[in-house]
């Protein structure tokens, strides 16, 4: 008896060993629910001594924002290059040229002092950086930093710069402040006003010295960066950030983040994330968590974009992506059959208690809706009808079968397998649906959910490019942006993506002249609205006669927020900017919440 | 004597090669691709160039590139160099330092629960093996404890003494609003957190003992030799001490195998508590496919098995006097 409790005692020696020695603990992740966990934040428990307040070790509440959604594992590098890089490496720490607000549709000079120009033949583009701007390590921001960066994507074939491709032939600094950059006949503007906002700048006297081979290895833990935040500590299951002291933007703009100190925490279970969340023990969450709605009525403090449906704002569109290259989805006719006999305002209401919105039948997001051809969209977008999909399906030849299905035009049985990864419930819930009212119109759809892995594996094209082995799937991998470019160029890309890395145009479709139309897009420059308004009406048109995918509904920017210790959050009332953690939203105004929120003063 | 152990060390080599073998083999024959799913997962909204320029970071990185023969000789050569490779799920991280990292929550939790479980749940069975008010109480209780679903009992300790109670932390290994320091109020803060995992697995446990011990006790009373012991008018004392030492053999084996998997005993109790153990890292492994930490956990656990099969049969010969009469040629 003496001796093992001996033993424990050793064990938990040995556990604080570990825990201090800052090697990893371990990751937390598990986006599967567990069921209706209950749950009591740790942060409650663990207060206990006012006088822990004073020490580093521990983040007083009260300076301190919780949050989580962004981080599905351990945080394991910070390397702002690396799309897996922590969350806030690239917004928090790194920061861009620019800001995009796509509620207002416009570009905040940032890192630039001003917005760029081009010279009249529009090959050459010249921006100002901001003076007075310092690196974490304390050594001066200038234009050379900036030209280093951009042309990294010329040098570092290792990062896979899409900025060869958009015509960049060379950066420079001209002096301390200004920095040109060089296309070559023909740019492709939206994707360089992409870049803009989206790339995070490196200083070049770190950064001068990786190599090709080195560049994406350096986990790069303390980074150098110019950002209100600095790193301050991580586990396997969190990543701390300490306050910049010396941010650029508090003379320059008289903006100062509110938060000491931001906690975040790799995603656990939904359950486990809504309980935090309703105990105030976690402030931001960007989980999906079902059954919001009920949650902001309940009054428990908690709050979302709108106060009532659709509660979030639209982040991405939910798709159904048909396997054009089978029979019978590689018929335009059984396609717009299908997407008739879909009912979404189902999903919308049952699925999802209308914490999210049907998609436009262009599958556009709510930001784009100036490139939408209204008129044409009338004409020729699909509506949920039961009865007219059997029509349609008839008049293209699909005879039903015995057992009250269509079948294929030889007369073999049709069944076509609908998968969507297990434990997304949502999706889970909304593929069954969709299989009901496709059911309803005689289409059989199978729906099934085997692993994430599995999902991806059917999904994508071989490496030499043969065939997935998919019929229908779910995706909305394109997210809110600033250029309508990006959803063209997912639905429509040519040649066909393969393999590991694909990651457009699923559905195998391929049309010359909507892929020329999506390249003449990507090179009409962002402030031409005419001509990006004709081009998008063209490529509407043969997305809606096609129907090459069917947009189902707007997926949300997932954001539910506790007052009780940070209040003043964005809301469509208040402060009209995008309330996420998620990567790229930092640079889509979300820093701008940092600065907004106000501590709650602790109740007597 | 030392060609009996030698002898079983080549059984437990070939045994390790053979089963290191197919720890490599089985995470690979998992369907799907894990750089399709990280770079998916990671580089959502990337362009079509910068994913592939991942795909290619990361087969390089992880040597997924070479061919399934070239990728088991370098397995068998790291191996012996001790080196367990990089963690997929880990991006990049060394596999050994992220189990080093998750083990001792892991041990933490299980050696005192084992350990304690088993000699009060041994030592519980025994006396109820011959007290009946305990056989009447402690008995019921064992079974109940031991047929719930650890998920269950885990939820239910967890909503009972976190959510209602608010005794201790629900989930993680320390507060999220604390950094690792030596200090008290960190060392109170994983003791906290510690609590709930280790109780419910301790109970679970414990029944599972007690119930084997009283069973194996009243067997040994009334085997033929108790009842040959009785009949010489033998005490009571006497006869349960042999009993008794008849009983724990198998429970012995019964501890060692325990200890043997103990990494992966700890599975549910990290996911239901999100504990940062090694639990939590192998259910990690299997959705981002990760071989290699899969492999590498798989790895300790075949080794635990093996080391702890090997001390089971040493403390064989030192416990059961019959063992060392068989091995000198004799019979019992």
């Amino acid at each position: 008896m003496g001796k093992s409790r001996i033993l424990a005692l050793l064990a938990v020696a040995v556990l604080i060993g570990s825990a201090c020695s800052n090697s990893s603990t371990s990751p937390s992740a598990a986006p599967v629910s567990t069921g209706n966990t209950p749950v009591v934040t740790p942060a409650a428990s663990a207060t206990p001594a006012a006088s822990a307040a004073a020490d580093v070790n521990s983040y007083p509440r009260a300076q301190t924002l919780y949050t989580t959604g962004k981080q599905w594992g351990a945080p394991s590098t910070w390397n702002p290059l690396d799309p897996n890089a922590a969350m806030g490496v690239v917004g928090l720490q790194y920061e861009t040229l620019f800001l995009y607000d796509p509620l207002k549709d416009v570009y905040t000079p940032w890192l630039a002092a001003a917005a760029g120009t081009w010279d009249d033949a529009k090959t050459t583009y010249t921006v100002k950086v901001r003076t007075g701007v310092k690196w974490s390590d304390g050594s001066d921001f200038t234009a050379d930093d900036v030209a280093f960066t951009i042309n990294l994507g010329l040098t570092m074939k290792s990062l896979g710069s899409s900025l060869p491709q958009a015509g960049l032939t060379s950066a420079t600094a001209s002096d301390k402040t200004t920095v040109v950059v060089k296309f070559s006949a023909s740019p492709a503007y939206q994707e360089w006003a992409q870049w803009l906002y989206n790339s995070p700048i490196v200083p070049k006297a770190i950064w001068s010295k990786e190599t090709d081979a080195t560049i994406l290895k350096n986990t790069n833990w303390n980074g150098v960066g110019t950002g209100p935040y600095t790193t301050k500590a991580h586990a396997d299951d969190r990543m701390v950030w300490q306050k910049n002291p010396n941010w650029w933007a508090k003379a320059a703009l008289n903006l100062e983040v509110k938060p000491q100190y931001i906690v975040d925490l790799v995603n656990g279970a939904n359950s486990v994330a809504l309980g935090q969340l309703l105990q105030g023990g976690i402030d931001l969450s960007n989980n999906f968590l079902p059954g919001v709605a009920s949650v902001v009525s309940g009054g428990y403090g908690v709050t979302t974009y709108f106060p009532s449906t659709p509660y979030m704002l639209a982040g991405n569109t939910a798709v159904l992506v048909p396997n054009t290259t089978k029979k019978p989805l590689d018929d335009a006719a059984f396609r717009k059959a299908l997407a008739t006999a879909i009912n979404v305002d189902d999903i919308v209401n049952k699925v999802y208690g209308q914490i999210v919105a049907k998609s436009d039948p262009t599958g556009l997001l709510p930001y784009f809706s100036k490139y939408i051809d209204a008129n044409q969209v009338k004409a020729l977008g699909v509506t949920f009808d039961t009865a007219k999909a059997k029509a349609m399906l008839a008049a293209a030849g699909y005879k039903v079968g015995k057992d009250g299905f269509v079948t294929n035009k030889d007369g073999s049985a049709l069944k076509l397998k609908l998968e969507v990864p297990d434990g997304w419930s949502d999706w889970m819930a909304a593929e069954n649906s969709i299989a009901a009212s496709a059911k309803a119109a005689g289409i059989n759809i199978d729906p099934q959910h085997p692993d994430y892995n599995t999902v991806v594996a059917d999904r994508n094209r071989k490496d030499d490019g043969s065939a997935p082995a998919f019929d229908l799937i779910i995706n909305n991998d394109v997210q809110v942006g600033n250029t309508p470019w990006t959803w063209y160029d997912y639905v429509f890309r040519l040649p066909l993506p393969n393999g590991a890395a694909e990651n457009r145009n699923f559905e195998g479709y391929k049309n010359d002249v909507a892929w020329a139309l999506v390249q003449k897009l990507d090179k009409t420059p962002v402030d031409d609205l005419a001509t990006m308004k004709t081009i998008a009406s063209q490529l509407q048109k043969i997305q809606l006669t096609d129907e090459p995918i069917i947009p189902l509904w707007y997926n949300g920017i997932w954001s539910q927020v506790n007052n009780s210790v940070w209040t003043n959050w964005p809301s469509d009332k208040g402060n009209q900017v995008l309330p996420a953690t998620w990567n790229g939203y930092w640079q889509m105004g979300a820093v701008l919440m940092l600065t907004q929120i106000t501590a709650v003063p602790p109740a007597k | 004597m030392r060609r009996y152990f030698l002898r079983k060390l080549l059984t437990y080599l070939v045994t390790f090669f053979i089963a290191a073998t197919i720890d490599w083999l089985i995470p690979r024959m998992m369907p799907g691709n894990p750089i399709a799913s990280l770079v998916t997962r990671s580089c959502t909204g990337c362009s079509p160039e910068f994913a592939q320029a991942m795909v290619t970071h990361y087969q390089n990185l992880f040597g997924l590139d070479k061919s399934l023969p070239e990728q088991f000789i370098g397995f068998w050569v790291s191996l012996v160099q001790g080196d367990l490779g990089l963690s997929i799920y880990g991006n990049g991280r060394p596999v050994a330092s992220m189990i080093m990292g998750a083990a001792p929550y892991t041990l933490a939790v299980l050696v005192p629960a084992i350990l304690l479980s088993w000699i009060i749940g041994n030592t519980a069975g025994a006396i109820a093996a011959r007290r009946r008010w305990l056989d009447n109480t402690v008995l019921p209780v064992g079974y109940v404890l031991t047929a719930t679903p650890y998920m269950w009992l885990g939820l239910v300790v967890a909503f009972v003494l976190s959510f209602q109670l608010r005794w201790f932390p629900m989930s993680l290994g320390y507060s999220q609003n604390l950094e690792p320091s030596l200090t008290i109020d960190f060392f109170l803060d994983l003791v906290s957190h510690w609590i709930m995992p280790f109780m419910s697995l301790f109970l679970v446990m414990f029944g599972g003992w007690a119930i084997g011990m009283r069973n194996m006790i009243i067997y040994e009373l009334e085997s033929d030799y108790s009842r040959y012991l009785e009949a010489l008018g033998a005490p009571q004392g006497l006869i349960r001490n042999y009993a008794f030492r008849n009983a724990m053999l198998p429970q012995i084996t019964g501890l060692a195998l325990q200890l043997g998997v103990i990494v992966a005993g700890s599975l549910v109790t990290e996911i239901v508590f999100q504990y940062p153990g090694v639990g939590q890292l192998v259910f990690n492994a299997i959705k981002s496919e990760d071989y290699f930490l899969l492999q590498g956990i798989f790895l300790f656990i075949i080794i635990g098995v093996l080391a702890a099969n090997f001390i089971v049969d040493i403390v064989y010969v030192i416990v059961d006097p019959r063992t060392r009469v068989a091995m000198r040629g004799g019979t019992a």
